[in-house]
């Protein structure tokens, strides 16, 4: 069995988001860059199915040299080999090109990554990839068991969630809590250093939308606070002011 | 120019992001000069529910009645769609960021050679190209884009435009479509949903609970306010870790993004990751005993004190005047 894992390379969730180049770029500037949350479980569910099945587990970036240190945490965490597609990744299209064009060639049965990345929130990489490759695609995942070819899921909807089932292979964008995040260890750490990190050129350099600019939200006023003995006031603010009521 | 709408339902009943996906294609046709906005439902809905589409800004609504489409099954979703959408002519398809819209959305960018913008916020900026405003970095920041291709596909976010509700009745047709079975790959088995309540995403207003409520048993204080307000409850990440509420109440950065017009977080801190998920909301009131609470510095409203003393008093308050 052969599991790719797809994870980005995103601000820490902490980060205060800001932009440079007249507003046409993020600014890196001390910010700690990590593997997506959500890449982040699917490969930590990926990492508990290579034990428990025995698959290759790869994982891919596209993206530039910086993200490399990324990919090292993820074979850190378990992965086999890293794949960097050496590129910007432009918009979702071109990920998803770039990232079926490498499983068209190594013929993978589950391609894991996270439901959405935390910078851009599309969402749309697995499904993209699943069209692409004329392959099913689930998300958000939060379950995920494999029992012979079959995989059993549960997938989160509003109010609920949908258990499904489908054959090998298959695609799916994962979310919490399909398995807890792991923490490199130190033997994992080590043996990090030497497992390979293949660099690859692009080959399909699709893309279909381009960012022009980025804007932030205004600054929020000051909270107007109310007395814990006149909850009233906060009814009438709500009532009058507001006009929620 | 023709602009499809899909349009999702839940209980038999068309969601209100789809019907506010409708009155955006509304808007957009009137910003190019008029065209029709055809809507598209799937499975099984009932036809005066159909017409509400009508009321929301479509001229016409496409019914294709099929059980097999009652599930959400993804493949096959975007393959109806992709169908209607060749049958329809379209150039524009609109439909809102959802669970099931974001999958079945990207299949057909893909499918239809079309770019695709998720978490709209605003009408297209026409003036020069075609520029979409959506929320990004989890509703820290707006990414203007342009689209490049003919097709476009845009998944609107919860409250980018207010819902019109004066349209005149449309005509509903029913269409029938042949599925190919290899869209139905996926089989869903069994569903597990909260029916009758309020469902979150979708929610004016929520009331929210953290771990400052000490145990699940005290959730009877949030449904209770949230009961009088006709409002969805959610929680906090570790609430729903420690199984005190079901994890579809997570809100938060890696839960479920809000955007009603009143949140209110009751013994919640206020941490980065939980306030990500709430800044699309219109007004935040926060109920917490810590003055120093970070989330206060992101509320309109707020009152230090003890939840288990102020909550049952402000919603007796509020029953008082609504
Ligand atoms: C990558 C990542 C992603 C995350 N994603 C999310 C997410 O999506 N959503 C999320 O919520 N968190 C998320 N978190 C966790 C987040 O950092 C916080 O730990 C979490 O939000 C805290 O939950 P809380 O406010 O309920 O609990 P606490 O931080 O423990 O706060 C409890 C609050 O209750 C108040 N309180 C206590 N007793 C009372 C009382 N009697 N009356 C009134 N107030 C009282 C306290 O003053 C305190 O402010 C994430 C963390 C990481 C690292």
């Amino acid at each position: 069995m052969k599991i790719l894992v797809c994870i980005t390379h995103v601000p820490d969730t902490t980060s205060k988001i800001q932009f440079t180049d007249n507003n046409t770029k993020f600014d890196k500037n001390g910010v700690q860059f990590i593997i997506g949350p959500y890449d982040d479980y699917a490969l930590a569910r990926a990492v508990e199915l290579k034990e428990q099945l025995g698959a290759s587990l790869t994982v891919l970036n596209v993206g530039e040299a910086d993200t490399e240190p990324t990919l090292r945490k993820a074979l850190a965490i378990g992965a086999d080999d890293a794949i960097r597609i050496n590129a910007f990744p432009k918009d979702s299209l071109f990920v998803a090109s770039e990232i079926a064009a490498i499983a068209k060639e190594n013929n993978y049965d589950l391609i894991l990554m996270g439901r959405e990345s935390i910078d851009f929130n599309g969402g749309m990489v697995h499904g993209m990839v699943g069209q692409l490759l004329g392959m099913p695609s689930v998300s958000p995942v939060m379950k995920l068991d494999i029992e012979g070819d079959t995989v059993k899921m549960a997938r989160e909807i509003e109010g609920g969630k949908e258990y499904l089932e489908a054959k090998l292979p298959l695609i799916a964008g994962c979310q919490e809590p399909i398995a807890e995040w792991k923490i490199p260890n130190m033997r994992g750490i080590m043996s990090a250093r030497t497992k390979p990190l293949n660099v690859i050129e692009p080959s399909q350099n699709q893309s279909a939308t381009a960012v022009v600019e980025f804007k932030l939200p205004p600054a929020k006023g000051a909270v107007k606070l109310v007395d814990k003995d006149n909850v009233e006031e906060l009814v009438k603010l709500l009532k009058n002011d507001a006009k929620v009521l | 120019m023709s602009i499809l709408v899909y349009i999702e339902h839940a209980d038999g009943a068309i969601k209100k992001t789809s019907l506010e996906a409708v009155s955006f294609a509304h808007a957009l046709a009137q910003q190019t000069g008029g065209g029709d906005v055809v809507a598209v439902g799937l499975g099984t809905i009932a036809e005066d529910q159909l017409a509400k589409a009508g009321e929301a800004g479509a001229s016409k609504v496409l019914y294709v009645k099929d059980s097999n489409l009652d599930a959400g099954v993804i493949q096959a979703h975007a393959d109806a769609v992709a169908q209607i959408y060749e049958k329809v002519g379209a150039e524009t398809l609109i439909l809102a960021t959802s669970s099931l819209g974001s999958a079945v959305a990207a299949r057909l960018a893909v499918r239809l050679q079309a770019g695709l913008v998720s978490n709209v916020v605003e009408l297209p900026d026409l003036s020069s190209g075609y520029q979409v405003k959506r929320s990004i970095y989890t509703g820290k920041a707006f990414a203007v884009t342009t689209v490049d291709t003919a097709h476009k596909i845009l998944a609107i976010k919860k409250n980018a435009i207010d819902l019109k509700t004066d349209g005149a009745t449309a005509s509903v047709e029913l269409v029938s479509l042949d599925i190919a079975q290899a869209n139905f790959a996926t089989t869903i088995t069994s569903t597990d949903q909260a029916t009758g309540e309020v469902l979150l995403p979708e929610a004016d207003i929520v009331v929210s609970g953290g771990r400052g409520l000490k145990g699940p048993e005290n959730w009877g204080m949030i449904e209770d306010l949230a009961k009088v307000l006709g409002a969805a409850t959610g929680c906090s990440k570790p609430v729903s870790d420690i199984g005190w509420r079901p994890h579809h109440e997570h809100v938060g950065q890696t839960g479920v993004k809000v955007a009603p017009t009143l949140y209110i977080a009751v013994g919640i801190s206020g941490a980065i990751q939980h306030l990500a998920g709430v800044n699309s909301s219109k007004y935040i009131v926060v109920i917490n005993k810590d003055p120093e609470a970070p989330f206060f510095k992101a509320a309109d409203y707020g009152i230090v004190g003890d939840a288990f003393e102020v909550l049952p008093k402000l919603t007796e308050a509020i029953k008082a005047v609504i």
